[in-house]
This record gives C-alpha cells, structure tokens and sequence, in this order.
C-alpha cells in the first residue's frame, strides 16, 4: 500500500523534472526528506512496476510524427492474445488495448498509430491487417487537440 | 533543428533516465559528452517544444486509479461547449476530435466506478451530446510511446 510519503513523492515527480546535476537532491529537498530516502522509494517503485518508464517523452509532432490515428478494428474473441502480441511488436503503434465492444459499435480493438502523414498511417494499418488477416477496421484520424496531459495523481498531496 | 547530437540524446533519454544522483552524467557518459553539455541542450529541447515531459510515467491502475476510453457523438456545432466541459475534469488526460460519426474522443482516469459513472453521466447528459460510449481496456498489451530520431 502507498503511505502519505509515497503519494506526496509520486504527486511532486509530476512537476517539472530539474535539469540541474543533482535533480533528485532538489527534489528531496522540496520533499524534505534524503536524496537518498527518495532515489530507494523511486527504486522501489520501478521494481513494483508502478513506473512504467523513467525519460522522456516527445512531442511528436514536433519531432516529425505529424499524423496520428486511432485505429480500431473488430477481432473475434479467441485471437485478441495472438493479434494483441503481434501488433504489441510494431514501433509505430504506441498503444495497443483490447476493449469491450457496445452496441451500434462493433470495435473491439484499439491501436495508435503514428507516421508522418495519414497516408503513411493508412499503409501502416493495411500492413497490420494483412499481416493479422483482419479485414474490419476504421482509421479515426484526429482533426483537432483539446486536452493533452499526463494526469496529475496525487494532485491535494502536492501543494 | 535537431543536430546529431540531439536525435542521439532523445534517443536515449526516451528510455534511459537513471534513479541515481548523477543522472544526467550516466547519460553523456553513453554520449562521450559533458553533463552540463548535455543539460544545456535539454533545457533547450524543453524550452524549444521537443520534449513534452521528462519523469515518471506511472501505471494509472497501479496506483489505484481506473481508466477508460470514452467516444461522442455530438452534434457539430457543440463540440466547442463540450469539449471544455471535459476538459475541466481532472481525470481527463486526452481530449481528441476525431473524423466520422464519433467525433469527440476523450480518455478519463477515476479514483472508483461511481466517480466514473458520474462523470459519464454528466458529459452524457450535456446539450449537444446525441451519443456516448464508454470503452474500458479488457487487455492491454502495449503502452510504449516512443519514437527513433
């Protein structure tokens, strides 16, 4: 279980990562605890899984991925593990879940695709399709951003 | 312009960031660079957009939170009303209009199913709401954004 300490470590690692040599130092200092205290529950935490990656992520338009897609295909039931393990190995496709299907939509498998351009993602996903023997998919192209973030957890232990 | 040097650099700090004091030594030790070389030219990959966020990137089920994926259909002229509605609520994290019939897509992380079936149905009810689907993850097989410069 996460004590006060581990929510108030894990709500200030959503700011701003100091670019300085000691960033960790910075941080605890804030935290009032060690650097040391702090470098062992991050350890910890990697190891629990509870991060799922230490770095950098980049805005991808800006690094030249200015198209992106969500992709979402109907796969029957028994192949969801074999079609999920498959795609999961695509550099391009970033996200990869299975979800369940509603009425009036039939969709039961999400990815994100990325590529310069929506006819690079288009080519993605016919590859991805014949390499799957899918036939059923829609290309849900984003025509407009109005929220992108990472969630804020934690976020009344950090004030 | 991105040079050599940071196609290299984001290269590897899209994986590599070390829990040690030094971190940033680790990696200009893989550059054959100076740290405060290497320092210098994050701030600007920050300050210049290139990079969207240097940390952790928790797993949102591990710390207790439920996410799920959430399509509308709404009628065209609404999306702006709508869109900030959702927006205002903290668990939402990707706001995304999107072609076709579902054009407004958006993913919500919540403590506990009656805060999600509140918010749902809250947004659902919204002027200009025709149709919302909710479409929580049964698996998930990949989470890895990441891109080779």
């Amino acid at each position: 279980m996460l004590d006060e300490l581990d929510k108030n470590i894990i709500a200030i690692m959503q700011d701003e990562f100091p670019l300085v040599p000691e960033p960790y130092r910075a941080i605890a200092d804030k935290l009032g605890i060690s650097e040391d205290e702090l470098l062992i529950r991050l350890n910890k935490y990697s190891q629990s899984k509870k991060i799922r990656k230490m770095g950098a992520v980049l805005r991808h338009r800006e690094v030249g991925y200015s198209a992106n897609a969500l992709c979402a295909w109907i796969v029957p039931d028994e192949r969801i593990c074999e079609v999920g393990e498959l795609f999961a190995k695509v550099a391009v496709v970033t996200h990869c879940y299975a979800r369940v299907a509603q009425p009036g939509w039939p969709y039961n498998f999400y990815t994100m695709l990325h590529a310069n351009t929506r006819e690079q993602c288009n080519v993605i996903a016919k590859n991805l399709a014949e390499q799957a023997g899918l036939q059923d998919y829609i290309m849900l192209f984003s025509t407009k951003e109005w929220k992108k973030n990472s969630m804020q957890y934690f976020m009344n232990n950090n004030k | 312009m991105l040079t050599a040097f940071d196609k290299r650099l984001l290269n590897i700090i899209q994986t590599y960031l070390p829990f040690e004091s030094r971190p940033f030594a680790a990696i200009a030790a893989r550059l054959g660079a100076e740290e405060s070389f290497v320092i210098e030219r994050l701030r600007f990959l920050k300050e210049q957009g290139f990079i969207r966020r240097i940390g952790p990137f928790f797993d949102s089920s591990k710390l207790g939170y439920i996410g799920t994926l959430v399509a509308l259909e709404v009628e065209p002229c609404a999306i702006p009303q709508v869109a900030a509605v959702i927006n205002s609520e903290y668990g939402v994290t990707h706001n995304y209009e999107r072609d076709g019939i579902l054009n407004l897509w958006f993913t919500l992380f919540s403590h506990n199913m009656s805060e999600q079936n509140e918010v749902l149905k809250k947004i659902g009810n919204l002027a200009g709401v025709v149709r919302l689907i909710n479409l929580p993850a049964t698996q998930k097989f990949k989470i890895s954004v990441q891109f080779t410069l």
